[in-house]
């Protein structure tokens, strides 16, 4: 964007608000917002402690382990549905189902299921990440080219070839934008996971800040678990940036 | 020439059709000679590209059979292979991963496939291109990659959907002055489908006029006076001009 002809840099408008939130956060409007500096200095204080890190594992890992689920299964999935018409009707509407549904209501009976440990959150994430790759996946399958499939087949590819030689590369730009998003999810997916079932890791720290009122300690949480997500949706979105030009090039 | 003492590579017999209610084939027969190049005209929606997706056992025929080297098919096999109207490249592999494709799928490994790729990418003349990207190369390039894909599993019959439609003239008569000389060295069997008169009577030895509704093989036409002459002179034999305008007015009439 070029305002009065000086060419502004990526992400300006950060500045303009975080201006705005250290002003209002000066004049004491509410102590739900204290200054942005003051919330940065108070990072700065507790980033290096053991507790901060050890929520920090704690979150990472169980964000970790439910996204690489949530591909692992979602991927495969979401191209089997667009292959084949049987199992799309079979899936679809309990994936609809999901994706819309009001999981963090399923969480009390995960708890139920799995117990208060790393399983039941590790699932919650997953569940939150795993309904859009597996939609996202599909329909990159769905509008493959077809002269590609009878391509495949007339040089003699098995149904597997044509998985893992076609279906998944032709895929590839929509299956990294459903990974995008199911990655955003799954961070909400692992904070929910981590205040209800047990309460541990960035959960945990925002439950004790929340009940008590540190506000500074909960806005410095919630801006780092802010910068993380933004890091790692930056990073998908420069890989389908990568494989974008044969997005364009496929049919 | 008497066709009944040629071999055929491809022999389709009494092939019907059918999408649900709507007949696409009807009791069609027809011979492939060994060795020759023919031509599927006719108009749109005349079953040709159905008839070769039959023949490539791409679809199946509702009823009737194909007979590639005298054995009925089942589906597609080694004996033939495809070149698509839109080239049907891998668009996120290289020239010379597509070209190796087949032989990928055939399980030849990496160093012998690709030096096999190699030989077919120079004899379509993209020596130089072989870590080029589809993208990056123009229609004319990207179909003889797909040309080059289809020579180099060395299946008999090579069967060609439209594949000049969608590049410009000028690279179009290239390819046709191209193709004579495949069908002269390379001792494979070409079915070409195409809708451009000129362009069937120019490289065939024997062209298959097919009429819709029902669709069926209404006349075969083997032109001989001038197979032989260099490819300057074609275009202005008698004998081509004659018979692009036999063809063109026994199609007229099927033209909308």
């Amino acid at each position: 964007m070029t305002i009065f002809g000086y060419r502004l840099p990526n992400m300006s408008s950060l500045l303009l608000w975080g201006l705005l939130w250290e002003f209002v956060g000066q004049i004491e409007l509410t102590f739900f917002l204290p200054p942005l500096s003051a919330i940065f200095a108070t990072l700065w204080e507790i980033g290096g402690t053991p507790a901060f890190l050890k929520a920090l594992r704690e979150t990472a890992q169980a964000f970790a382990i439910g996204t690489t689920s949530a591909i692992v299964i979602g991927v495969p999935v979401g191209i089997l549905m667009g292959m084949s018409r049987l199992i799309d009707e079979l899936l679809l509407p309990w994936v609809n189902v999901f994706l819309s549904a009001p999981l963090t209501a399923l969480v009390p009976v995960l708890m139920v299921l799995f117990g208060f440990g790393l399983k039941a959150i590790v699932i919650t994430t997953a569940l939150f990440a795993v309904w859009i790759i597996v939609l996202n996946t599909r329909a990159g399958v769905m509008q493959i080219n077809r002269s590609l499939v009878e391509m495949a087949r007339s040089f003699g590819a098995s149904r597997f070839d044509a998985f893992t030689k076609i279906y998944f590369w032709a895929a590839l730009p929509e299956i990294l934008g459903g990974v995008r998003i199911g990655f955003i999810r799954g961070v909400k997916g692992v904070i929910i996971g981590q205040l209800l079932i047990s309460i541990v890791g960035f959960g945990a720290l925002f439950e004790i800040y929340a009940s008590n009122f540190l506000m500074k300690h909960f806005w410095a949480v919630l801006l780092v678990l802010f910068a993380l997500s933004f890091l790692i949706a930056e990073f998908l979105a420069w890989l389908e940036r990568k494989v974008e030009y044969y997005a364009s090039s496929r049919n | 020439m008497n066709a009944m003492n040629t071999e055929n590579a491809v022999t389709v017999r009494n092939v019907y059709k059918n999408y649900k209610d709507v007949e696409a084939l009807r009791d069609l027969s027809i011979d492939f000679p060994k060795g020759q190049l023919t031509s599927l005209l006719g108009p749109s929606g005349c079953g040709k590209t159905t008839l070769l997706k039959i023949i490539g056992g791409l679809i199946p025929a509702t009823s009737g059979e194909v007979l590639v080297n005298g054995k009925p098919i089942t589906g597609p096999g080694p004996d033939r292979a495809f070149v698509f109207q839109d080239f049907a490249l891998l668009p996120w592999a290289s020239a010379i991963r597509n070209v190796a494709f087949g032989l990928e799928l055939k399980g030849v490994a990496k160093s012998e496939r690709e030096a096999v790729a190699e030989k077919y990418i120079a004899a379509v003349g993209l020596k130089g291109f072989e870590n080029s990207y589809p993208h990056e190369l123009s229609g004319g390039m990207r179909q003889r990659v797909g040309l080059a894909r289809a020579l180099s599993v060395n299946a008999d019959v090579l069967l060609m959907d439209e594949p000049f439609s969608a590049v410009d003239e000028q690279t179009r008569r290239k390819f046709q002055e191209d193709l004579l000389g495949l069908v002269q060295n390379e001792n494979k069997t070409f079915l070409f489908v195409t809708h451009s008169i000129e362009e069937a009577v120019y490289v065939s030895n024997q062209v298959a006029i097919l009429l819709p509704r029902p669709s069926r093989v209404s006349e075969i036409i083997r032109p001989h006076s001038f197979r032989d002459k260099d490819v300057d002179s074609i275009r202005r034999d008698p004998e081509y001009l004659d018979l692009v305008d036999r063809i063109w007015t026994s199609l007229r009439s099927y033209v909308e």
